[in-house]
């Protein structure tokens, strides 16, 4: 196996003081499906931002492809980025252009193919997605599984080596849901990219993934193959994959004693 | 009492801080999209496509105000100046009114509520959806593929709408003085021909709509850029845009004014 | 195929709102009296040039035949000295009189030349010598009112 497509070391962000990450290390092989799971708000995203080079981060650093990424020029980093595919939450496709146009759009701004070939280009990768037939619609036209999946084709429009899912679960049907999720696993190994899948869907996201991270107080928590999660001890894990109400993350928000809060003493005193 | 008095001096030295750096982040915005502006002339479709969105589609509301303001002032020139026994100048009135000032004034107004709210509602949904953010993760500047073709697009169209805004506004003021009330067709032109001056009036007038179609795109594009990506973010900075650019040109049109029209000599 | 509609709305929008620049400029302003070309320069001395102005027109027989290019005050003399430039087709007398003129009561002042019946033309740079000052409504009302005190 050659090095690793993406390393971490010692990775930390923080947003006006607030600390968001504080030292993160990872190493991500590549061809492989890899999983960050975190509650909400332990930096998932974040963590993808700057992966992509859209944030610096406060210490450490993100190499891709032995690349530093929050060194690089402006230029360097828009060469690198055409490498790479990110889909957004909601899938983010530009309202104004069709289905079509949307998936044509980076092979337009980056390429000179002529528009024959475009063409081919665009049929395929929507083929991929199952959803050739509806290159004519609008984004708006199009269900939440559909506008995703669409997404999905426009983000490997230029077959990319990485691509990166903020939370593609998220607001799915189960079919949809199962859909998404065997995409991802499909294209990653047709392709030969690396994913990155950002979620909190343990058990679609078990179903798939190679190797799972866990993200909690800014540290990696935890981390393993999908078998080793399911068993782990670990009372973190534990609680993450089963879902569990009340364990090492607090049901409570840390707060004063809940007597003195609501000033109880006075009334019975 | 006089803590009172504190906190309200904080309130105001706060809102002036905060003003003075939102000006300054939109003079930077203004410079990175003059900058970025090459892409928007070597594809000069893009610009064509939001030309057609910014200019042709306020169309109807520039020509529909542009015929009343004229035929309004047709009316009240002629009220007003046939107790002189001077009805003749209503055609000098009209053109010099609208030429000078309402053709452009009023005609960038309806421009930044029409076309400008647009422009920033559309940039902020875009911001919102993360549809500026994807973009940039497939390496494509927002700034030069979103922002800077919608600002040239305004920057073109304004001088034209105010040109026909003006000429609507003739036609109307025309279409009362003459055709309803009788004053005579060819005083009403010779008054006019004599009296608008083409340096002075004409193109005056024109300079003025060019400063106006910057301002109110650059305001445009900055709230829409600089919106917080909600939904009442978005709503909000349509709002500014409206009230900002209405301000803006008010105040640039004094100063202009006084810049261009002081006596003649 | 949407393209192209677009591309023809914006193109009817361009050539519209040109068409309008042109309209302003032809039908609403003096464009076509503006003679970029052939003109010469006459000057004359006016005792009072009233509420005369630069770019105000000169007229002979009521048609404009030039324009005003600058008023200056003359130390030699004592007067203004105004400099305006006429269209080279017409040509006046050396007897020409100059006079500043209000059309009607409350309208603007302008140049209005009588041409005299001298052989010799003006030519270039020449100086009308007869003149006549612009009414003053002031002096016209103090010397109707002085006529009047007189009569009785």
């Amino acid at each position: 196996m050659s090095a690793p497509l993406i390393e971490i070391k010692d990775l930390a962000f923080s947003y006006n003081t607030r600390p968001i990450l504080r030292s993160v290390n990872m190493t991500m092989p590549r061809g492989k499906v890899i999983a960050i799971m975190g509650g909400s708000g332990s930096g998932k995203t974040t963590l993808l931002r700057l992966i992509g080079g859209e944030i610096k981060p406060t210490a450490g650093y993100v190499k891709v492809a032995d690349q530093v990424v929050h060194k690089l020029s402006r230029n360097d980093l828009f060469k690198l980025r055409r490498k790479m595919g990110m889909l957004f939450q909601f899938g983010a496709l530009f309202t104004d252009l069709s289905v079509f146009d949307n998936v044509a759009f980076q092979i337009r701004e980056h390429t000179n193919l002529p528009e024959s070939m475009i063409r081919d280009l665009v049929l395929m990768k929507l083929h991929a997605v199952g959803l050739r037939g509806a290159y004519h619609l609008m984004p708006a036209e199009l269900s939440g599984g559909m506008a995703r999946r669409v997404a999905l084709a426009r983000s490997i429009a230029l077959d990319p080596m990485l691509i990166m899912y903020d939370e593609p679960f998220t607001g799915l049907d189960p079919i949809s849901l199962s859909v998404i999720g065997s995409l991802i696993r499909r294209l990653t190994d047709a392709l030969g990219m690396t994913s990155i899948v950002v979620t909190h869907d343990v058990q679609e996201s078990l179903k798939i993934v190679d190797y799972v991270y866990f993200l909690a107080d800014g540290v990696i928590a935890a981390h393993g193959t999908p078998q080793e999660v399911k068993d782990s001890v670990t009372p973190f894990v534990h609680q993450f994959v089963h879902g569990e109400e009340d364990g090492p993350v607090p049901f409570h928000y840390p707060a004063d004693a809940y007597q003195e809060d609501l000033k109880l003493e006075n009334h019975f005193a | 009492m006089p803590k009172r008095i504190i906190t309200s001096i904080q309130a105001i030295g706060h809102r002036v801080i905060d003003s003075i750096w939102r000006l300054g982040r939109a003079a930077r915005f203004f410079a990175l999209v003059l900058l970025k502006s090459t892409t928007s002339f070597l594809r000069f479709s893009l610009v064509i496509r939001e030309i057609y969105f910014v200019g042709v589609l306020s169309l109807i509301i520039i020509l529909v105000s542009g015929l009343f303001v004229g035929m309004v002032l047709g009316l009240q020139g002629y009220e007003t100046l046939q107790k002189y026994g001077s009805e003749s100048a209503v055609g000098t009135l009209v053109a010099l009114s609208l030429v000078r000032e309402l053709g452009p004034v009023m005609a960038a107004l309806l421009f930044a509520s029409r076309a400008g709210s647009a422009i920033t509602a559309e940039i902020g949904l875009m911001k919102a959806t993360e549809q500026l953010s994807a973009m940039a993760m497939m390496a494509v500047d927002p700034v030069a593929r979103v922002v800077a073709p919608r600002f040239w697009a305004g920057v073109i169209s304004m001088p034209l709408l105010a040109a026909l805004f003006s000429v609507l506004g003739v036609f109307g003021g025309y279409l009362v003085a003459v055709v309803f009330i009788g004053v005579d067709e060819g005083s009403f032109w010779s008054s006019m021909q004599n009296a608008v001056d083409f340096r002075y009036d004409i193109v005056n007038g024109v300079i003025k709509s060019c400063f106006f179609g910057v301002t109110v795109t650059a305001i445009a594009v900055f709230e829409g850029f600089d919106a917080p990506p909600t939904a009442e973010g978005v709503s909000g900075a349509t709002t500014r845009t409206v009230v900002t650019s209405a301000l803006a040109i008010l105040g640039l049109d004094f100063v202009l004014t006084s810049f261009m029209f002081r006596g003649v000599d | 195929m949407q393209r192209t509609i677009i591309d023809f709305w914006v193109g009817l929008f361009v050539i519209a709102g040109i068409g309008a620049l042109l309209i302003l400029g032809l039908k609403v302003g003096n464009l076509t009296s503006y003679n970029t070309g052939e003109s010469y320069t006459l000057t004359g001395n006016f005792e009072n040039i009233g509420g005369l102005k630069i770019k105000a027109p000169v007229k002979s027989a009521g048609v404009v035949v030039g324009r005003v290019t600058d008023i200056q005050f003359s130390l030699e003399t004592y007067d203004a000295l105004v400099t305006m430039a006429i269209n080279a087709h017409y040509r006046f007398p050396k007897d020409t009189f100059a006079s500043i003129l209000t059309s009607g009561l409350l309208g603007e002042q302008y140049i209005g030349l009588s041409p005299g019946g001298d052989e010799e033309m003006l030519a270039e740079g020449d100086k009308i010598m007869k003149t006549n000052s612009a009414m003053v409504l002031e002096e016209m009302i103090g010397r109707f009112l002085f006529d009047k005190a007189a009569e009785d």
